[in-house]
């Protein structure tokens, strides 16, 4: 595309069918510790 | 729903419910909030909504391409989640998991800490050191109830957990005995104030610790005010030249300094780039959340000032890692690519269900920030569970439970924010800390243009961004 630029991203539709399998790790959002989003976790399915 | 802004020159589209980033020229960025329920757009019409500024050719190119992202589903994409996340919470709350356990080796502190929400590792309560035997009951709680999940998170936390360490090396050492035969493997993460760092608890925790979580808030001065010793003198002369060597050790990764930031430091970007400055590569500096009345504690007034921060210190990580100078700080972290499936991005951080605390006398809390909360007591390691009605609540909030949530934008980031955060500030865990959420979205912002900026522009290949998450 001439004037769209599109960043590599993961569907999440498709996401729905693989999802799920809790492998990845837990999301601790407080300020205590490391807090992260969740956005900046790697999945951990091996299937996705 | 499609968020967009405009960050240090690009133009940054959102597709908020399909997950896609686009970076757009101005033709089709002005487009796009007149195209969602308009696909026939004539140059005439749109020439009008724009300003009359763009040519017709322009106009037609950009009308083309919006719909063409419009049929791949990478634009205009509808919420189609709220039925799969219910569905799917509810199968997760009737079946329980635990893979994420927060044990709390010591209730006591050697620093005096000003804004610790523990009360100098005391949590409410009293002083108090886990036992070997407290310790392995709650690591078999963990293997108990972790179902067929391989992966298993247990973050050493206090308090001070290095002031009960020989407790720390014989859990690990039990937690390494059980891998094979029961088909686990625990992570373990070290959070600690740096004060008895020595050479022996250093090599175990780089033979051990999947992460280690150095607590250090930048500047001398900084750190000082907020951080200092029982006697009342400053941590950082004692804590940096053994971070120093904790960080080098470690070649630079799985690890993270982390630091709060307060009122009095608003201007915190200037604590991120001191410390880079001082070679740390791996970097969370964060939000103070407290009491309101203190005097440390955040106020409106000052998010304006925060807000820039983050912009500024969003210029200084692209220029230093143009220039070859690696940073990773950790709130500019996002994997766009191989982040979690939408699940995982709606269910939330998990506590109360798949994480949870421990006391040093065995207590179960949804996380540590509830521990003494008598309130969210949920049982012990030794007869599990026994409130059963605080892990039903806690399964039951999603971004979709939270008002606020469903309309923003970082509902798939963020998956609706912690939720001690939430209570605390509202006294409901369906409520939101919209401080924060404030934060929190201009962080999202500023990490998305920076994966922008950095595209295709970078030479970091031996560099890892530190992905083990702190003590969750």
């Amino acid at each position: 595309m001439k004037h769209v630029k599109t960043l590599n991203t993961r569907d999440y539709k498709k996401s729905m069918k693989t999802g799920g399998c809790g492998e990845c790790q837990t999301s601790c959002q407080s300020a205590c510790k490391t807090s992260c989003t969740v956005g900046n976790q790697s999945c951990e399915n091996k299937n996705r | 729903m499609v968020h967009q802004y405009k960050s240090h020159g690009f133009n940054i589209v959102l597709d908020v419910e399909s997950g896609a980033v686009h970076i757009v020229d101005d033709v089709v960025y002005d487009l796009i909030p007149h195209m969602e329920d308009k696909e026939a757009l004539s140059i005439s019409e749109a020439s009008a909504l724009t300003g009359n500024k763009y040519s017709d050719t322009d106009l037609e190119e950009a009308i083309n391409e919006i719909n063409e992202l419009r049929d791949s589903g990478a634009l205009y994409s509808k919420d189609i989640y709220e039925s799969y996340v219910d569905n799917f919470t509810k199968t997760k709350a009737k079946d329980p998991v635990v893979k994420a356990m927060c044990l709390h080796i010591a209730h006591d502190c050697n620093l005096r800490c000003r804004y610790c929400f523990a009360e100098e590792g005391e949590y409410h309560g009293r002083k108090a050191l886990m036992t070997y035997e407290v310790g392995k009951q709650a690591l078999d709680y963990l293997m108990d109830h972790s179902g067929n999940r391989v992966n298993l998170e247990v973050d050493f936390f206090g308090g001070e957990p290095t002031m009960n360490f020989d407790v720390v090396k014989k859990l690990v050492e039990y937690g390494r005995s059980q891998e094979e035969k029961r088909n686990k493997k625990f992570r373990f993460t070290l959070t600690t104030n740096g004060v008895l760092l020595d050479d022996e608890i250093l090599d175990f925790a780089n033979k051990e610790m999947g992460n280690l979580v150095l607590s250090i808030d930048g500047r001398k001065e900084v750190n000082d005010r907020m951080r200092p010793t029982a006697n009342g003198k400053g941590s950082y002369d004692i804590i940096l030249p053994k971070f120093k060597k904790a960080a080098g050790s470690r070649n630079q990764t799985n690890y993270y300094v982390r630091g709060t930031y307060t009122h009095y430091n608003t201007d915190f970007a200037n604590d991120v780039i001191h410390l880079n400055d001082l070679g740390f590569e791996q970097i969370s500096v964060e939000p103070v959340v407290c009491d309101p009345k203190e005097d440390y504690a955040l106020k409106e007034s000052d998010l304006p000032v925060l807000l820039e921060q983050y912009d500024i210190l969003a210029d200084e990580v692209i220029k230093r890692r143009k220039n070859g100078k690696y940073i990773n700080f950790f709130h500019f972290m996002i994997d766009l690519t191989g982040g979690p499936c939408i699940a995982k991005r709606l269910s939330g951080c998990g506590s109360g269900g798949e994480y949870l605390s421990v006391t040093p006398w065995g207590d179960i809390y949804p996380c540590h920030q509830f521990v003494g909360e008598e309130k969210f007591l949920m049982g012990n390691v030794f007869d599990g569970i026994v409130n059963k009605d605080i892990p039903m609540e806690f399964a039951g909030c999603n971004v979709y439970t939270k008002p606020e949530c469903r309309e923003c934008f970082a509902k798939f980031y963020c998956s609706g924010g912690c939720a001690a955060n939430s209570y605390h500030a509202t006294g409901s865990l369906n409520g939101n800390y919209t401080f924060g959420c404030e934060l929190q979205r201009k962080r999202i912002e500023c990490a998305i243009m920076i994966k922008a900026a950095l595209a295709g522009n970078e030479d970091f290949a031996d560099k890892k961004e530190s992905e083990s998450i702190a003590a969750d």
